[in-house]
């Protein structure tokens, strides 16, 4: 094989991975949206949040040190253990369950039946108060997610690849191991939040909410339940996506930005769709990869940062309901 | 509907003591006064009708019952005690199941998996179990499929099983509604207005699916139906409401006779 064929097939790998955190992020979005009309801008902020708990709870930091200093004087900020990784993944996927719980409490309940946009506003309040929590309970610097991801290139792929080139000098592709792992996890997590939606109890009443609020009601479904779970389940595909992108470029606060990359996934996947908001995410993780490497050097590079949302803007000409979105019909 | 078909459903069928009691009822929505201070009982094993012209009430007597509205004066009585101010999921876990005027279906689930969710109040297994689908799970699971797979059977809608509802015909739709309704096993069965829109085969094939599952199972049923040959065929008692005011109670030939609701729907010469 030629060397610029092999070179566009790393490409296209790698994008795929990218891809795959992409659409970790839009799932967050998905889930929410599908059960409560809401678009959550505080998912991105929530993977932030998790991230920053997970690493925090796993070093043994103590919370709000910074403001127990500033009150009483004592100054503590280590609780002078380690936990294991498993645990502190689950203390955090706890933490994220109580944030479900308090957001449903404090601002859901209260805005029932309200306008899209306010529910909107809502999350956007959202978003700033968990970056300020986030901020105050673990402090503002860049920390490494440690919780034994793989790290580096795989050898074993490299190696695999070495011979396909009929030149000599070929090296090999270079895909990065924890590329790998978000991918088979990504991939978990889709199929068991399949196979939960479809063949259980709990499931068939997420999507009979998403569907319709009344008739919901009407066969025991209780709204307040269901918005808890579907947070809850929202936190913890945060704190997969957050742990992922954290393993990978450090937790820091520029993390809830990611959350505007999966805004072109969505218009491309569609909101309502969970298939939609995986190959929404490949699609854009590919495309930005392969227009980069093809297209990029002529026009001077730097295309990764605009070209998403330059392929939702076509999409929007043309479906605007994305992918897999829910035809949009309205009869006369 | 023919005399005949109403005819034989009245043997084997029995109403015995009361099952629900409204009590001096008034619904307000701001200054607007919906119900006005209506009372009248629902009693086991019946067909009670509540009638009306348009905006007579009876919608809004329907969401008192299961609990979308909160009547701001009066009193509900089910099986005996005093029920308080419960949300709807609460009542429907109750014994209290409905169809709506414009079918409330999930539109885009399989008629098998819309009358599931009719099961919900008959499940159980916690969610640890759920997760894994196992064990308790699993053969809940199963025991709740062959409920619903009667039901689909008794409603005959065997072939439609799979189809997402959203693409049925509006008189199937109206049928896995009142399926899903029916799964729950319902103590009283509130249905509004499940022949608008019917053609006169098919009301003629929902009275006789009502009459069956009041006879069959012994169901109280409460319904709302502007087709009076209907109303007068099927049901036991008729209550009558005209501007949220309760003007005639009784059998179907007891309103039939009663002045005040001829001319509640005739209007009165002046």
């Amino acid at each position: 094989m030629p060397i610029w064929m092999l070179d566009t097939i790393e490409v296209i790998i790698n994008g795929l991975m990218v891809g795959v955190l992409y659409s970790l992020v839009a799932l967050g979005f998905v889930l929410i949206f599908k059960a409560s009309g809401i678009f959550n801008y505080a998912q991105g902020v929530m993977a932030l949040f998790a991230a920053l708990t997970l690493v925090g709870l796993q070093s043994g930091q103590v919370p709000f040190s910074h403001l127990i200093k500033a009150v009483t004087g004592i100054e503590i900020s280590h609780f002078g253990w380690e936990l294991p990784a498993i645990v502190a993944i689950l203390l955090t996927a706890g933490v994220m369950v109580i944030v479900a719980i308090l957001v449903e409490r404090l601002l859901l309940r209260h805005l029932v039946n309200q306008e899209p946009i306010i529910l909107f506003m809502a999350t956007i309040g959202l978003a700033y108060f968990l970056e300020g929590l986030g901020d105050l309970m673990w402090g503002a610097d860049v920390r490494a997610v440690e919780i034994g991801l793989p790290q580096g290139g795989s050898l074993w792929f490299e190696n695999l690849t070495k011979g396909w080139a009929a030149d000599s000098g070929y090296w090999g592709m270079y895909i990065d191991k924890l590329d790998i792992t978000a991918t088979v996890i990504a991939g978990i997590l889709v199929v068991s939040l399949t196979l939960f939606s479809q063949y259980t109890r709990i499931g068939r009443a997420l999507r009979a909410v998403a569907d319709d609020h009344q008739a919901a009601l009407s066969v025991g479904i209780s709204l307040r339940a269901i918005w808890v779970i579907v947070w809850s389940i929202a936190g913890i595909v945060a704190l997969v996506a957050g742990a992922m992108w954290g393993a990978k470029t450090g937790v820091q606060f520029s993390l809830s930005l990611i959350a505007l990359k999966a805004l072109p996934v969505l218009i491309l996947g569609g909101f309502t769709s969970i298939p939609g908001a995986i190959v929404g995410g490949l699609i854009i993780g590919v495309g930005e990869k392969l227009f980069e490497f093809t297209i990029g050097p002529m026009i001077g590079g730097a295309t990764e940062n605009w070209f998403a949302y330059v392929l939702a803007l076509v999409f929007l000409m043309f479906r605007p309901q994305g992918l897999f979105g829910e035809r949009i019909i309205e009869r006369v | 509907m023919t005399p005949a078909v109403a005819a034989e459903a009245a043997p084997g069928r029995r109403i015995g003591g009361v099952l629900m009691e409204m009590r001096n009822i008034t619904l307000r929505f701001g200054g607007v006064v919906a119900i006005k201070d209506i009372s009248f009982d629902i009693r086991e094993g019946e067909i009670r009708a509540i009638i009306g012209p348009n905006g007579a009430g009876k919608s809004s007597m329907l969401n008192v019952i299961n609990g979308f509205y909160h009547p701001q004066e009066g009193e509900i009585w089910f099986r005996g005690e005093k029920r308080g101010s419960l949300r709807p999921h609460a009542i429907a876990h109750q014994g209290i199941a409905r169809t709506f005027q414009n079918i409330a279906l999930f539109k885009g689930m399989s008629t098998l998996d819309n009358i599931m969710t009719g099961r919900f109040t008959k499940m159980k297994s916690n969610m640890f179990w759920q997760a894994l689908w196992k064990g308790p799970a699993e053969k809940e699971e199963y025991q709740n499929r062959e409920v619903v797979e009667k039901i689909i059977d008794f409603l005959q809608i065997q072939a439609i099983r799979k189809t997402p509802v959203g693409r049925l015909p509006y008189g199937l739709q109206k049928r896995v509604e009142l399926g899903r309704a029916l799964a729950a096993e319902p103590k009283l069965l509130l249905l509004d207005e499940p022949m608008a829109g019917m053609n006169v085969e098919e009301k003629e094939d929902m009275s006789r699916f009502i009459l069956d599952v009041n006879e069959e199972f012994g169901t109280t049923i409460a319904l709302i139906e502007h087709d009076m040959g209907v109303v007068m065929d099927i049901s036991d008692r008729v209550v009558v409401l005209d501007y949220g005011r309760k003007i005639g109670d009784g059998t179907p030939d007891e309103v039939r006779s009663n002045p005040e609701v001829i001319e509640a729907y005739l209007g009165v010469g002046h």
